[in-house]
């Protein structure tokens, strides 16, 4: 779905059909965007919830985007969810993703790929996996047609993801990379979900990549390991001054591949809690990264590790 | 002070939930049946926000350090003062020095311990409920273990009235026949005509793994129900995966068997979701123990609305009741 022109890669504008507005019982309210993953599906879902936010509308108790749609939880006894569902559809109708930009962070991530933990996790669950004789790291690489682990590596940790949403656990954030749809990497994920993941792993599966805060369940293929949270519940660290988790939605962060005595020394200065994250503030244009998506992440590098 | 001398099977603080934080994967947590939590509150004198012990299953043992007035409410665990028996859905005086017993749940599979002043727990992101997945909130973010001191707090709205007592047409029951209520909807178009009505036809049964987090219920094989077709990008390659969705508190997801949320679900994730189980029936869902039948009834959304309100009645009865 890129396009070429002069030499530039652009990313392709979809149209979106209008937004299916579905009931969840009395109290929840759920808008799809669209079936499919898109830049256009998952911008349109951010900028939609930051207005609703902003708006303070009665009787709203959570707002929270998802990958291609989000979900709204209210109260009926203070807004009733017609009147909910059509001040929600004048916004969708309303929000120009060419106008609108957004408040985000960029966070750089450190990252041990082929780490010893995710590695030994992996073994102990070969058999729940598509191809117990290669590792994650073999596998991926091979169906998403680069000619080595390391040339996939590269490509994992080249551009950086804009964070698409944050749930299943708090702090977890799923992860889109800012490239062409034909570069994207795809997995699936296990044949069985694994029933132990180190926190702090690095996975993908389908078209979206996250950080496991914390120990647990997981299905996703597994690459690396980060020395930094992405959660932090007693505060430590300074940069979780404001709120319990790093990344919100929106924000966007940066793999960057590390060895192992730079990831040793990184997390021995988050367990003292002296550690501070490489990040910038900046205002997110959607329109600007649609143009020049390559120049755009350029930038944000730039503005990053300057 | 309450000393816990044992603490039961799975014993935690909860008040009515931690909001606002969705977006960043927080589930509200908070007391499953908030119906019987409420009423626990209100019949000791105590603020909406008090914290009370949600008990599951098998109670536990406390001693009272101080005077206190405590109120038993949700599922029937037997309870005991200085080994004699006291009525739930009552405030109760419990003298200095006496020990509350509670046995394993005959009807129900939660009871809730609502103590005049509230649980006294620090309070985090606007909640004293505890979140054990990643430790937070409540007793140290865990179940109470033998040896934990609670301390009372001071969330009271009006002097409790000793032997006051919820109607016995107010007190819940937790007939398990009474079918589950739901709005069919999210995702559910992923279904066949046919699959739909298998899954509202079918008789589930809770299966073990039926916890805070969700309700897992064994039944029929759920992937003959679902429409084929080519997944939509970045949805996943099996049949049930579509992009990932923020699940509603209560949603029904079928990932290889329906599961649906509790209060301290997972926020969001790539299995299809079907449907939502109206609110009021989420607090009788989570009384329905392990093994038990359950089968969902389609409602609408403005049938879903009146449920609602006529709970919202109930709870107001009862409330000027007291």
């Amino acid at each position: 779905m890129c396009q070429c022109i002069m030499g530039q890669t652009t990313i392709n504008r979809q149209e979106l059909d209008p937004a299916r507005y579905q009931h969840g019982a009395d109290d929840h309210v759920f808008v799809e965007l669209d079936e499919a993953m898109s830049f256009e599906a998952n911008f349109k879902a951010q900028a939609i919830t930051k207005e609703v936010k902003s708006r303070n509308i009665d009787g709203i108790i959570e707002i929270a985007p998802a990958n291609a749609s989000y979900l709204i939880h209210f109260d009926p006894g203070v807004i009733h969810p017609d009147k909910l569902i059509e001040e929600l559809r004048e916004i969708e109708s309303a929000i120009d993703l060419s106008e609108y930009t957004w408040d985000a962070k960029i966070v750089d991530i450190p990252v041990l790929y082929d780490d010893p933990w995710t590695h030994e996790t992996q073994m102990e669950f070969r058999d729940r996996h598509q191809d117990p004789d290669s590792t994650d790291l073999e596998y991926s690489a091979r169906i998403n047609d680069f000619d080595s682990v390391e040339a996939f590596i590269d490509a994992h940790a080249g551009a950086p993801y804009m964070v698409s949403m944050v749930g299943f656990v708090p702090g977890l954030p799923w992860m889109f990379q800012m490239v062409p749809y034909d570069e994207q990497i795809e997995v699936p994920k296990y044949r069985q979900p694994r029933t132990k993941t180190p926190g702090r792993a690095i996975g993908t599966g389908g078209a979206f990549s996250v950080v496991y805060p914390v120990f647990g369940a997981g299905g996703y293929q597994l690459y690396g390991r980060t020395p930094v949270e992405v959660l932090d519940i007693d505060q430590e660290l300074a940069d979780f001054e404001e709120s319990i988790v790093l990344p919100e939605p929106g924000d966007i962060l940066k793999f960057r591949q590390i060895d192992r005595p730079e990831y040793d020394a990184i997390r021995e200065d988050v367990e003292d809690g002296t550690y501070q994250y490489t990040k910038a503030a900046f205002e997110f244009e959607p329109e600007e990264f649609f143009t020049d998506p390559e120049g755009y992440n350029e930038n944000l590098m730039e503005m990053l590790y300057q | 002070m309450i000393d816990v001398i044992e603490p039961g099977l799975s014993t935690t603080v909860q008040d009515d939930g931690r909001f606002g934080n969705y977006h960043i994967g927080m589930p509200p947590s908070g007391a499953m049946d908030q119906f019987a939590h409420r009423v626990g509150n209100r019949l000791v004198g105590n603020e909406e926000h008090a914290a009370t012990l949600e008990m599951t299953y098998v109670g536990g043992t406390f001693e009272f350090n101080s005077e206190a007035v405590v109120a038993v409410t949700g599922a029937e665990m037997s309870p005991t003062l200085e080994g004699e028996p006291i009525d739930s859905w009552t405030a109760v005086e419990v003298p200095a020095g006496a020990t509350l017993s509670f046995e394993y749940a005959t009807d129900g599979a939660r009871t809730y311990l609502a103590v005049a002043g509230g649980i006294d727990v620090p309070t985090i992101m606007g909640s004293r409920s505890t979140y054990t997945l990643i430790g937070m909130g409540g007793y140290d973010g865990r179940s109470l273990e033998e040896g934990d001191e609670l301390a009372i707090g001071s969330q009271s709205e009006r002097t409790p009235t000793v032997d006051a007592t919820v109607a016995e047409g107010h007190r819940a029951g937790y007939d398990t026949n009474e079918p589950i209520r739901v709005v069919m909807g999210l995702c559910d178009y992923r279904l066949t005509d046919a699959g739909r009505e298998a899954f509202l036809d079918a008789e589930w049964k809770v299966s073990d793994e039926a916890d805070r987090t969700g309700y897992r219920f064994d039944g029929p094989d759920v992937e003959p129900m679902f429409e084929e077709r080519d997944p939509p990008f970045g949805a996943g390659t099996d049949i049930t995966n579509v992009v990932d969705v923020g699940y509603p508190i209560g949603s029904i997801q079928l990932a290889g068997e329906p599961i649906v949320l509790m209060r301290d679900a997972v926020t969001g994730g790539g299995y299809a979701t079907v449907g939502t189980v109206v609110s009021p029936d989420r607090n009788r869902l989570a009384q329905f123990p392990t093994n038990a039948s359950v089968t969902f009834e389609p409602v609408t959304p403005e049938e879903a609305l009146e449920i609602r309100q006529d709970y919202d009645r109930d709870l107001e009865e009862i409330r000027s009741s007291l």
